[in-house]
């Protein structure tokens, strides 16, 4: 995909550890507003550490842009670490809450794919079921286009969520880890 | 010791190091005001608009390195400093804002006065506090002074809400911790990147350093001049980054640029080696990005990570504080001589010089004559302040710096009205320095109001008005690129001289050519503050000029001096 200026645009994963204090969440937003960043997702809670929160957010542009939003985000003085894991080994993850429009033919078609999808329904009614759906996105997206042919009533995401695989010290990536074993 | 928070503004900016502060009274910063009377150790200066008290902050901060502070009260106090920070943060000058915010239990009410401020500044500071408890001040101020002045300078505000102001607490200041685990401004040299820059310079055969206003604000401008010296690289400058290298040096070039002499963009497209150093390859000196410095290796040494390949993409890096990369760099670099690249970029500038109007034989009063007329006038050894547009840019052409922090002038903003207070915000940093204010007509009559701080003040700030009855450089791009439709430039002004007479500020209008060395002469031997206006050629150009959007080297030279019937003229 490119936009109108001819770059090439893909997306990217993006951790940032953010002290927990009032306004830095819009810091950060504005941050992205203020230099024309095009953000899909952003998800924040907390972190292991107190008062340290942990923000992931998908942002959608070239690998310039990309590295201008990491370096941007760090010069902000409540930022306190940020990592681009786009091109590292990742475990991404969002979920979702669906409500269907079911009747009483259509409620057990919908059990059945929530059942090959490994989702759950967490909530019954007479004329609607809420599916509570956790995987990746296109996983996600796989699910709601199968679901779109009853009508979707009601839906919420809450943008992906992501931790790199295996064991990351507190102190820095897995790559300086090893770097440090090695010597 | 218990202390109410005003007193703690005032003993933390003391032990700041603080001594002059730039400020209006307010209904929300009231109990600060009142407080100030207790410490006759701080100068206040009254100014007549805060916009004025932010400009003249950064004055005094760029002219003494020192950390500028401003001081508003809440809603219309606070956003008439916007421009002020706005302008202090493109330009990386630390200055410290405080203003007074309404109560704590009506924020977010839209009180009296009340305005988001730190949502307002929140872009334009470096960062923002708003206080919303008096046990936090301390440690708050302290933060503040520290944000503004480490790593690459900046602007700071910190917005307190008046029951803070009025609320006491146990003072202490020299033992509270700065704890700011996100601020880290200072990187470790690469010893890898080091070596890949030294050999990149030891294989050029062509080699160019532009170097820029980081270079005088980490101090570097020895190792600047070493270096080039070293390996006979010349050197460019931005315009912020003239005074790096003294514009007599034999590797000086001047300004590169949009209105930089041609030799310099044309070294530029030829160089083979490109050494950006505390510099962030602005668009005005970059022009056409992707024709940029089409055969060059990029070294770009700066100390912000975020401006390493936001606009070229750098062959090496060194990130980090340029005097102490410079430092690292030089003994790894050969000694060289490059006679063949200078020679060339020598009879670029001679075609440059040939073409200089002041080699013109023109009775006519035209502003480069005047630039350097104030340089003879002062054997170059004022500071100079600037506002912006056409005047600054001949000014930047035609006064020849030679020393760093000699040329304050609104370079990333481009702040028309900055020149009045930020040079009387320079001339109390430097009360022996002789501080001259080079304006424009436009310029002038945004913040002329600040003419009453000149005298209040008793400082002896000269002033040179430019007037071409225009806005120069508007008018100027509306010429060159909207077919001469003189939109709403020309201008209606008062008489100068009057206004200057209203405040008791002695003036002189000025002509014709002959008046210029003398009237710069009367004004720089009088003692106290002196205006010139000089009435000058309306509609004249500054060349030579990189068109936006186009390639630098692709430049409008100066019309050719051409021979016309009553001997020499120029053809603008």
């Amino acid at each position: 995909m490119s936009d109108s200026n001819g770059r090439h645009l893909s997306k990217h994963t993006v951790i940032a550890w953010l002290e927990d204090k009032p306004g830095v969440l819009n810091r950060v937003v504005s941050l992205f507003r203020r230099r024309n960043f095009n953000i899909e997702s952003l998800s924040v809670g907390h972190s292991e550490t107190p008062g340290i929160s942990r923000l992931t957010f998908v942002v959608n542009g070239d690998d310039r842009m990309v590295e201008q939003a990491v370096k941007q985000l760090y010069k902000l003085v409540n930022v306190t670490r940020v990592e681009d894991i786009t091109h590292k080994p990742a475990v991404i993850r969002e979920m979702a809450l669906i409500r269907v429009k079911v009747d009483g033919q259509t409620r057990s078609e919908i059990m059945q794919i929530v059942d090959i999808y490994r989702q759950q329904i967490v909530d019954v009614s007479l004329d609607a079921v809420v599916i509570q759906a956790v995987g990746t996105e296109e996983r996600i997206n796989s699910l709601i286009e199968l679901l779109s042919n009853y009508p979707i009533l009601e839906m919420v995401r809450t943008g992906a969520v992501a931790m790199t695989r295996g064991h990351v010290g507190r102190n820095g990536s897995m790559a300086q880890q090893q770097r440090r074993t090695a010597l | 010791m218990k202390l109410k928070g005003a007193q703690i503004i005032w003993e933390a900016l003391i032990r700041e190091g603080v001594r002059v502060v730039f400020g209006y009274p307010g209904g929300a910063i009231l109990p600060t005001y009142d407080a100030l009377v207790q410490y006759p150790q701080i100068h206040h200066v009254l100014v007549r608009h805060e916009q004025g008290a932010a400009h003249m902050a950064e004055g005094y901060a760029r002219a003494s390195g020192q950390v500028g502070v401003c001081m508003a009260t809440s809603g219309p106090g606070a956003t008439n400093l916007v421009t002020g920070l706005a302008d202090a943060i493109m330009d990386s000058v630390p200055i410290v804002a405080i203003t007074g915010q309404v109560p704590t239990n009506l924020l977010g009410n839209d009180a009296f006065q009340e305005t988001d401020v730190t949502g307002i500044t929140q872009p334009i500071t470096k960062h923002n506090y708003l206080v919303t408890d008096v046990h936090e001040l301390p440690r708050i101020m302290k933060e503040a002074f520290y944000i503004a002045r480490e790593g690459r300078p900046g602007p700071v505000l910190i917005d307190i809400c008046k029951d803070v102001q009025n609320a006491s607490t146990e003072f202490v200041y020299e033992e509270v911790e700065v704890k700011l685990p996100g601020f880290n401004p200072y990187f470790g040299i690469s010893e890898e990147a080091v070596r890949a820059a030294a050999a990149l310079i030891n294989q050029s055969r062509r080699p160019l350093i532009i170097a820029g206003h980081g270079v005088q604000m980490a101090n570097a401008t020895q190792e600047l001049r070493h270096l080039a010296e070293k390996a006979e690289i010349p050197v460019t400058t931005t315009l912020l980054g003239l005074g790096d290298i003294p514009e007599s040096h034999p590797l000086a070039l001047g300004m590169c640029g949009m209105h930089g002499e041609a030799h310099t963009n044309l070294a530029i497209q030829a160089c083979d080696l490109l050494i950006g150093i505390g510099m962030r390859f602005d668009d005005r000196v970059t022009g056409r990005l992707d024709a940029f410095a089409p055969h060059a290796k990029i070294i770009h040494l700066e100390l912000d990570p975020a401006e390493v390949g936001k606009n070229v993409k750098p062959t090496v890096a060194l990130i980090g504080d340029c005097k102490e990369s410079l430092q690292a760099l030089i003994p790894l670099v050969e000694p060289a001589r490059h006679r063949e690249w200078l020679a060339e970029i020598a009879a670029w500038r001679r075609d440059g010089e040939e073409r200089d109007i002041l080699n013109a034989e023109v009775d006519e009063l035209i502003p480069p004559y005047v630039m350097r007329q104030l340089w003879h006038s002062t054997q170059g050894q004022c500071i100079v302040v600037t506002d912006v547009g056409q005047h600054q840019m001949w000014e930047a052409q035609y006064f020849l710096h030679e020393r760093p922090h000699q040329l304050i002038t609104s370079g990333g903003l481009g702040t028309m009205g900055f020149a009045v207070p930020a040079a009387i915000g320079a001339q109390i940093a430097k009360p022996e320095a002789l501080v001259w204010a080079v304006v424009g007509d436009g310029g002038f009559q945004m913040t002329m109001q600040e003419l009453a701080v000149i005298v209040q003040e008793q400082l002896p700030v000269k002033i040179a008005i430019i007037n071409n009855g225009f806005l120069g450089m508007v008018r100027q791009w509306q010429q060159l690129f909207y077919d001469k439709r003189y939109s709403h430039t020309p201008l209606l002004n008062p008489d100068f001289i009057k206004i200057a007479e209203a405040y008791d500020i002695p003036a002189r209008r000025v002509t014709r050519r002959e008046e210029v060395a003398d009237a710069f002469a009367q004004a720089n031997s009088h003692p106290g503050p002196f205006l010139l206006e000089f009435r000058v050629k309306e509609e004249v150009n500054v060349y030579p000029m990189v068109a936006p959007g186009a390639a630098v080297g692709d430049l409008i030279r100066r019309p050719k001096v051409v021979q016309g019937p009553s001997g020499v003229v120029p053809a603008w």
